[in-house]
């Protein structure tokens, strides 16, 4: 067959899935000519795995993708059937939104917008190879011999490169839920020279809800005033569906241990490395064998379908040992089996071999995004995917890159931790991971990010407005507390005891007073009335902002070292084997990474204290020449 | 991550090499830090660019004073570094040169890192193009060498105990991140503020303990300074002159130290015990006379010990009693010399004055006491036999700081509970004490946490 032409792009997206279409729509709303390619146009944003978006950390991450302008946020918010926030009762940089999707109701939603977005064509292929012309990618060809060029090309493909399915003894190719996989991309990488590892993730058996009695489960029902991701949602969804909750037992675990020479994982058919965070039941009985019970959730898939997924019961055992499985377990005795459990195995590319901004080192234009980065998680995949979308327009277009770094973002952590540290299993965002989490809150990513999605073109002008007004009238009423003073009146001392709150020993700011641990903004409200009501998330903002100032002024100076650091950038050109001093290890690491900045540098494992120092003065050496030259 | 702006110290004249020692100090803070620690006729922060200046070291709180010193003030460009820089100039031991670091790091500035301040000249342009190969060969050596003394002084022992504590921490924190990160996991107990509290007291007092021992160390290397008063004729020097011929005078192998220094060194049962000059035990017969209560009280703060030696032979004197005031609050050991004459002293009131001090029973013409003397100091400094196999000590000055550090992350993480701040927040002055420990034994990475979440719990879906 010979190839043909068939369009030219600034920027070209392989893979529809949740980095995908982030990526596209970011690149398409920054100005780039934007193609979308994907194996399956009816499996745009598919969820493969659990029918969830957020939880810690990740909800965090979908809140930046709407502040950034992304989509994620939105699309959920009009779809779920269920909503929670999660960690109520601890600190605010810990709480995090999750909902429950509708898959199905996503799907259509999502590819709606993406057919209503300008500048981005939608179109069913499959990529075979990339077009590369002195180190520089310039389009793709499909298996059916399309050419499409462009500037900057992302690849997207998620699972599916060289995706093998793995069921008991049963193992055949296949991308997620039996599309196909793509096996000629993910071997043409590597004649081109990528390092690519073999990572492993697995999903549990659905049942059908009619077959669930739900009597013996615990309901988990979503929030009575569910809150949202993005910041434009204004509607509630009423009609909320619940989870239920049930558990494994011995009876289960001795099934499970009766068959485990059945299992692909150890019966060493699976060669990939899984997830810790992840595992399979089988991995759970096995290293925690002294527990006696193991949590099953069960979540429905959406309201018009009959399938549940059963959360906790990741499996790659045969089907009729799932079926045993489930037979043990209370509420499932009678549960038929829609799809079964099983896992996947597939080629992920070493991230270290991309630029913080998601574009590969040695080819130029050449972006990678999402799950073939070695992360797991549909969050963790948008919040690439929309960073790769700007800079991938953003390298077509001749603008400015955009980075987030550590102080600014969960997915700087993320792109961060990736292209710096590599990972060895598939990578999952925790709130551990990010050393400054008390800045990078759930309630404040629009204050975080609003300003850079506007500078990026990503905002709108309506939104943007709205939301300096509200910054404003966060300034304001920081200012009018500071400036109210409080007499200890008898009036004030009993309304403050009634609110669980010591008595005043002298007159106070009304500022200090919300400092108070046991007093929240309702109670300042009330003892220094403001003329006009404010909006429920200004109040929160000023209550945060005032009560932890101490320790977010802690984290605040953290960030200021950081950057001290940061801006001492490392010249393209550095040699690293030239420079006297530097640890063999530290050579190699550095040449591997190369870090854009002393900061990067710091954060390799491998490189020390002191090769840090001795890769500062030789940076420095510039500076010193200029002034020995004046 | 060091902070390039602020401001460092360190020792830098050779150690155990010459007489005359210098703390150096660089940075914008230099003068003012100095100034804070400086007795003298001048005011730092405002005498004249490369000036000499003599005063003293008093240390701010206890007004207690370390040594006598001469102060050079240089301030930015024409210095070494390009930066402020002091140089204190001290003709003390290492014992109060180690001091002298102690106080000027605990008022701000931070122990320099092996080579900084040639790096920061470097950095600052001072040393040219050419030089700085040989800038890079000094931090990479004098790392090295630091790496192995502070290897050395990190016996297997010490970094067991670190390690175990640090390991305590982190179950704790890996206990809140679970909490946090898998808040529907229903396996482990909401980690309470009081279970919270719980745990960081627990490793609070190991790390107490184990600054408690390096006290103990710095007494093993430097000997308890110990003070002999008494009235004329109790028999102060009949104390010294047993204690001298009991042991043998150590002989210290500090190059330079003189001659008196060394005679003034006495080794009790494996404690060096230094006779401090304070009270002037051989040219001025009693102190209180010739200072006064309050004054000789803060002349004998600066001792580890006090000997307080009183004659049996005679009831107490309004000097002894004033005596027994000098003393208070002190660490001391009263001596009732002279039970070879008839006694005329109440033994009682004695043993009342002293409260929680012991009292001594000696006739040292006889040399009769000397061993319940010698075996009432090492019950006072280490309750009991000294078994050096035993005593794992820090010595290492940035060991003892980060200890300190560890301490003040856990009284913060306290004071949060007490508060009741949300858990997450409490955790952060956790984790920061789980990292400082972690400097001590060379590991901080923010990986071992992750790994420690998913081997402690089952978590997944």
């Amino acid at each position: 067959m010979t190839t043909y032409e068939a369009g030219q792009y600034d920027v070209i997206v392989i893979g529809a899935g949740h980095a995908g279409v982030e990526a596209a729509h970011a690149a398409a709303q920054r100005g780039a000519k934007t193609l979308m390619l994907t194996l399956n146009l009816d499996m745009i944003a598919f969820m493969p795995c659990n029918p969830s978006i957020g939880g810690p950390a990740k909800g965090i991450v979908v809140r930046e993708v709407d502040a950034l302008g992304g989509l994620m946020g939105k699309v959920i918010d009009k779809t779920y059937i269920q909503m929670r926030m999660l960690n109520t009762r601890k600190g605010p940089a810990v709480r995090a939104l999750r909902a429950q999707a509708d898959k199905p109701l996503y799907i259509q939603e999502m590819k709606r917008i993406m057919e209503n977005t300008p500048n981005l064509t939608l179109r069913q292929g499959m990529v075979e190879r990339l077009l590369i012309e002195d180190g520089e990618c310039k389009g793709v060809i499909t298996e059916t011999k399309a050419i499409y060029r462009a500037q900057s090309v992302i690849v997207t493909t998620g699972t599916f490169m060289r995706g093998r399915v793995i069921i008991g003894d049963l193992s055949y190719e296949s991308g997620p839920n039996n599309q196909r996989a793509s096996v000629k991309l993910s071997e043409h990488l590597e004649e081109l020279g990528f390092d690519l590892v073999r990572f492993k993730t697995g999903t549990p058996p659905r049942v059908n809800n009619h077959t669930v009695d739900y009597s013996q489960a615990e309901e988990q029902p979503g929030d009575e005033n569910p809150q949202h991701f993005s910041y434009e949602t204004t509607e509630q969804i009423i009609d909320q569906i619940p989870c239920w909750l049930t558990y494994t037992n011995e009876h289960t675990h001795k099934v499970i241990n009766d068959n485990l020479g059945l299992s692909a994982m150890y019966s060493g058919m699976v060669k990939g490395t899984g997830p810790r965070y992840c595992p399979s039941i089988e991995d759970k009985i096995v290293r925690f064998h002294d527990k006696p019970r193991h949590q099953i959730f069960l979540e429905p898939e959406g309201r018009n379908t009959d399938e549940v997924y059963v959360q906790g019961l990741s499996t790659s055992l045969p089907e009729y040992v799932q079926h045993e499985i489930l037979q043990s377990i209370p509420g499932l005795e009678k549960a038929e089996i829609m799809r079964a459990g099983y896992a996947i195995e597939y080629d992920a590319v070493v991230p270290t071999q991309l630029w913080p901004t998601l574009e590969v080192k040695d080819i130029d234009g050449l972006f990678t995004a999402g799950q073939i980065n070695g992360t797991s998680g549909y969050e963790e995949a948008a919040g690439q995917g929309i960073m790769a979308g700007m800079n991938a327009a953003a390298k077509a277009l001749d603008l400015d890159p955009l980075i987030l770094d550590r102080s600014q973002a969960y997915i700087g952590v993320l792109i961060d931790d990736l292209v710096t540290k590599g990972t060895n299993e598939p990578y999952r965002l925790l709130t551990s991971r990010a050393e400054y989490r008390l800045l990078l809150r759930h309630d404040n990513a629009d204050l975080r990010l609003t300003d850079i999605g506007y500078q990026m073109g990503m905002i709108d002008e309506q939104r943007y407005e709205r939301f300096r007004y509200k910054k404003q009238l966060i300034d304001e009423e920081k200012k009018r507390l500071q400036k109210t003073q409080l007499k200890p009146t008898e009036e004030l001392q009993a309304y403050i005891e009634s609110a669980g709150g010591s008595r005043l020993k002298d007159g106070v700011k009304a500022y200090d007073l919300l400092k108070r641990p046991e007093l929240n903004y309702d109670v300042i409200e009330q003892v220094a009335p403001v003329e006009q009501e404010l909006p429920a998330e200004v109040k929160e903002q000023v209550e945060i902002q005032i009560k932890y100032e101490g320790y977010i002024a802690k984290s605040n100076q953290q960030v200021e070292r950081m950057r001290k650091m940061e801006v001492k950038r490392i010249p393209d050109n550095i040699d690293y084997d030239a420079i006297h001093g530097l640890a063999n290890e530290a050579k190699e690491k550095l040449k591997q990474v190369r870090p854009l900045n002393v900061a990067q540098a710091s954060r390799i494992s491998g490189v020390n204290p002191a090769d840090v120092s001795i890769l500062l003065v030789y940076i420095e050496q510039g500076n010193v020449a200029k002034v020995a030259n004046d | 991550m060091e902070n390039e702006k602020d401001t460092i110290a360190a020792i830098s004249t050779p150690i155990g090499e010459g007489a005359i020692a210098i703390v150096r100090l660089s940075g914008d803070e230099a003068v003012s830090i100095a100034n804070q620690v400086f007795h003298g006729a001048d005011h730092l922060e405002s005498v004249d660019t490369h000036t000499i200046h003599y005063g003293k070291i008093v240390e701010p709180i206890n007004q207690q004073t370390i040594e006598e010193v001469m102060v050079t003030v240089m301030r930015a460009p024409k210095t070494f570094t390009k930066e402020d820089v002091v140089e204190i100039n001290c003709h003390g031991g290492l014992a109060s040169v180690n001091r002298l670091l102690e106080l000027v790091l605990s008022r701000g500035a931070r122990l320099a890192e092996p080579g900084e301040f040639t790096k920061r000249a470097f950095l600052n342009g001072r040393i040219d193009l050419s030089q700085a190969e040989a800038v890079m060969d000094l931090i990479r050596s004098k790392t090295d060498k630091a790496m192995d003394i502070a290897m050395n002084q990190l016996d297997g022992k010490l970094s067991k105990f670190v390690n175990q504590l640090r390991q305590e921490l982190i179950e704790t924190v890996a206990h809140v991140e679970v909490n946090i990160d898998y808040p529907e996991y229903d396996d482990v107990e909401e980690m309470s503020h009081d279970l919270l509290k719980e745990r960081t007291k627990y490793v609070s007092n190991e790390v107490e303990r184990l600054l408690q021992m390096s006290r103990q160390g710095k007494i093993l290397r430097e000997g308890i300074a110990t003070a002999i008063i008494g009235r004329p004729n109790v028999g102060k020097s009949s104390l010294l002159n047993s204690l001298v011929q009991e042991t043998k005078a150590i002989v210290t192998d500090i190059p330079g130290t003189t001659r008196d220094v060394i005679e003034e060194y006495v080794n009790i049962r494996g404690i060096p015990l230094r006779l401090v000059d304070t009270a002037g035990i051989r040219e001025t017969e009693d102190i209180v006379e010739q200072m006064g209560v309050e004054r000789s009280h803060q002349a004998l703060k600066q001792s580890d010990l006090v000997l307080l030696v009183l004659n049996y032979g005679e009831s107490l004197s309004e000097e002894d009693r004033k005596l027994f005031e000098a003393v208070e609050g002190l660490e001391y050991i009263v001596i009732v010399n002279k039970t070879d004459l008839e006694g005329k002293l109440d033994i009682e009131e004695v043993k009342r004055l002293a409260g929680e001090q012991k009292v001594i029973t000696t006739t040292l013409i006889e040399d009769e006491g000397i061993k319940e003397l010698e075996e009432a100091i090492a019950d006072t400094f280490f309750e009991g036999e000294i078994e050096s196999g035993d005593l794992t000590y820090i010595s290492n000055v940035r060991h003892i700081q980060l200890l300190e550090d560890t301490l003040k992350a856990l009284a913060d993480a306290r004071q949060a509970i007490d508060e009741d701040m949300p858990i997450d927040l409490v955790q952060i002055d956790v984790t920061r004490a789980w990292e400082l420990l972690g400097e001590i034994v060379g590991d901080t990475l923010q990986d071992s946490l992750i790994d420690q979440l998913f081997s402690q719990f089952c978590l997944g879906k």
